[in-house]
């Protein structure tokens, strides 16, 4: 019987892990030199699993939000706390995907995507540039950015360089190159702002698709109501000034990939609407 | 102006390259203006001796100086146009400095640096150099900031964005300057070694030849010249057109 118990506690203990807090912001300071704060004494938790839009009008601070969680911008003060671990630089298992320009234009789709997993093998598995609980030959390396480039559909366009492809085909490119990486956070910074409106569905639908396959925890910045309420379960509003205190909205309906054909997703839009309305 | 050039056009100027020489050597009419039909045998036969010799002096100096310049002006070139406070302070010294034709220095060089090697491989470094720095600085400022910070998020610290971002966004701004410099390099070399020294093309095509009045021997040393411009000129541009080959999506 003992044993038992046991087990159920070590069980539970597991099942807390999974679920537990993947994101905490404590009390959190941040202004860039000369300027107001943008966040001041504000605190965030987003849990191990969590889909977390953040929408505000532009210069509220949704991408210096997003930079911070990438440890690319140090808080003036409070901390970071991403999967227990303060953080103080690029984390190696967090991915970030950004609008555009994150490509090397002098290689091909091939190299972009395996960037990742090249400068990993430039330093090993070093623990503070690279994850150090994974060691990874460069034949694995090759297979995973193989998988990789089939799954988002660009491998026959391995061999092309950025400027011969589409804006969704570079979008693609990236997310693979982060996704090679197995991130168990993925952060993204309006990844879908610059496609037209099918490339932009297919590639929410792949994230959402991915996101419930896995456990994986995403946050996604926008200025796109449609996409905040489609990719959020919970969403985050930034105001523009100084934020004090994180306004979140519930969004139960949202991670479904065909959640656009509901009612309760053009409800949803029209309370964020209200809300962004109310305070501007 | 295409810089891609095949077989059949490389040798169609040269032919013609060769034929307008014959017909100036026909109106000049004077042992100044020997014809290419006097000049290319001992061309051949003394680039397997004396001529050679000088040659090698000759292009071993400007190797040399592309070495010196492109590893010093390089990390310069990208810590100035990385560092925007840093630039700040020497924008205006590199502006002086670099119109500057910089073979007026030669006395100088020469009495602080004394008659060896050294001083004239300086002075062509010091051509290069500039070219190079501000191309690169140039080239390393506009790098979009998304990118830096994309890559950075993928682990990458200093040594791996200088290794995958900062050298490869510079490497065709290099070969640009270096193509378009190589040339004046060239023509400094040819100055400086008319004096102070016994090798070198520049040393050949004055000293031992016009100064005796041997003129077919004389335009040997100058096609000889030519040829150490047009080598690195092409060896150059091939290098370019490969890395920059993602521009026209090349693939070959």
């Amino acid at each position: 019987m003992k044993i038992n118990e046991n087990m159920k506690a070590s069980d539970s203990c597991k099942i807390q892990e999974k679920h537990g807090v993947m994101i905490a912001i404590n009390d959190l300071t941040f202004a860039y030199s000369g300027h107001p704060p943008i966040f001041q004494g504000y605190s965030l938790h987003v849990d191990r699993g969590e889909a977390l839009s953040i929408i505000g009008p532009s210069g509220c601070g949704k991408t210096t939000l997003l930079y911070l969680l990438a440890g690319l911008r140090r808080p003036q003060s409070g901390s970071i706390i991403i999967d227990h671990k303060p953080l103080s630089r690029p984390r190696p298992r967090s991915g970030l995907v950004l609008q555009d320009h994150g490509l090397l234009p002098w290689q091909t789709v091939r190299e972009n995507a395996r960037l990742g997993l090249t400068i990993w093998g430039f330093y090993g598995s070093d623990g503070r540039h690279t994850p150090a609980d994974e060691h990874l030959g460069p034949n694995q390396a090759d297979q995973r950015v193989d998988d990789w480039l089939k799954k988002l559909g660009i491998e026959s366009l391995q061999n092309q360089y950025p400027l011969q492809l589409s804006r969704g085909q570079r979008q693609r490119t990236a997310i693979a190159r982060t996704l090679a990486m197995k991130p168990d956070l993925l952060l993204m910074d309006e990844p879908f702002s610059a496609l037209d409106a099918p490339a932009r569905e297919d590639l929410q639908n792949f994230i959402l698709t991915l996101h419930n396959e896995s456990d994986l925890t995403y946050v996604i910045v926008t200025h796109d109501i449609e996409v905040a309420v489609a990719m959020g379960k919970k969403i985050l509003v930034l105001q523009k000034g100084c934020n004090q205190e994180a306004q979140i909205m519930n969004n139960t309906g949202a991670g479904f990939t065909d959640c656009r054909m509901q009612d309760e997703f053009q409800r949803t839009c029209e309370d964020l609407r209200k809300l962004l309305g109310s305070m501007t | 102006m295409k810089r891609r050039l095949n077989i059949q056009a490389a040798f169609i100027g040269l032919l013609m390259f060769f034929g307008i020489w014959q017909v100036l050597a026909w109106i000049i009419h004077r042992p100044i203006m020997p014809s290419p039909v006097q000049v290319l045998p001992i061309f051949a036969v003394s680039l397997f001796g004396n001529l050679g010799v000088h040659l090698l002096a000759s292009t071993a100096r400007v190797l040399v100086a592309i070495g010196v310049a492109v590893i010093t002006a390089v990390p310069i070139g990208l810590g100035l146009g990385q560092i925007p406070k840093v630039n700040r302070i020497f924008a205006p010294l590199i502006a002086i400095v670099y119109p500057i034709p910089k073979i007026v220095f030669l006395p100088v060089i020469y009495v602080l640096m004394g008659i060896t090697d050294i001083s004239k491989i300086f002075l062509i470094a010091l051509i290069i150099f500039f070219q190079i720095l501000v191309v690169v600085r140039d080239e390393a400022a506009n790098l979009h900031p998304e990118l830096i910070l994309s890559v950075r998020s993928l682990g990458a610290g200093r040594r791996a964005l200088f290794r995958y971002v900062y050298f490869p966004a510079s490497l065709p701004a290099v070969l640009t300057a270096l193509r378009v410099s190589v040339g004046t390099a060239i023509a400094v070399l040819f100055i400086a070694e008319q004096s102070l020294t016994t090798y070198g093309l520049g040393y050949y095509i004055v000293v031992e030849t016009y100064q005796v009045l041997l003129y077919p021997e004389m335009y040997a040393g100058i096609l000889a010249m030519s040829l150490l411009g047009l080598v690195l000129y092409f060896v150059i541009n091939s290098l370019e057109l490969k890395v920059n080959r993602y521009k026209t999506g090349d693939e070959n």
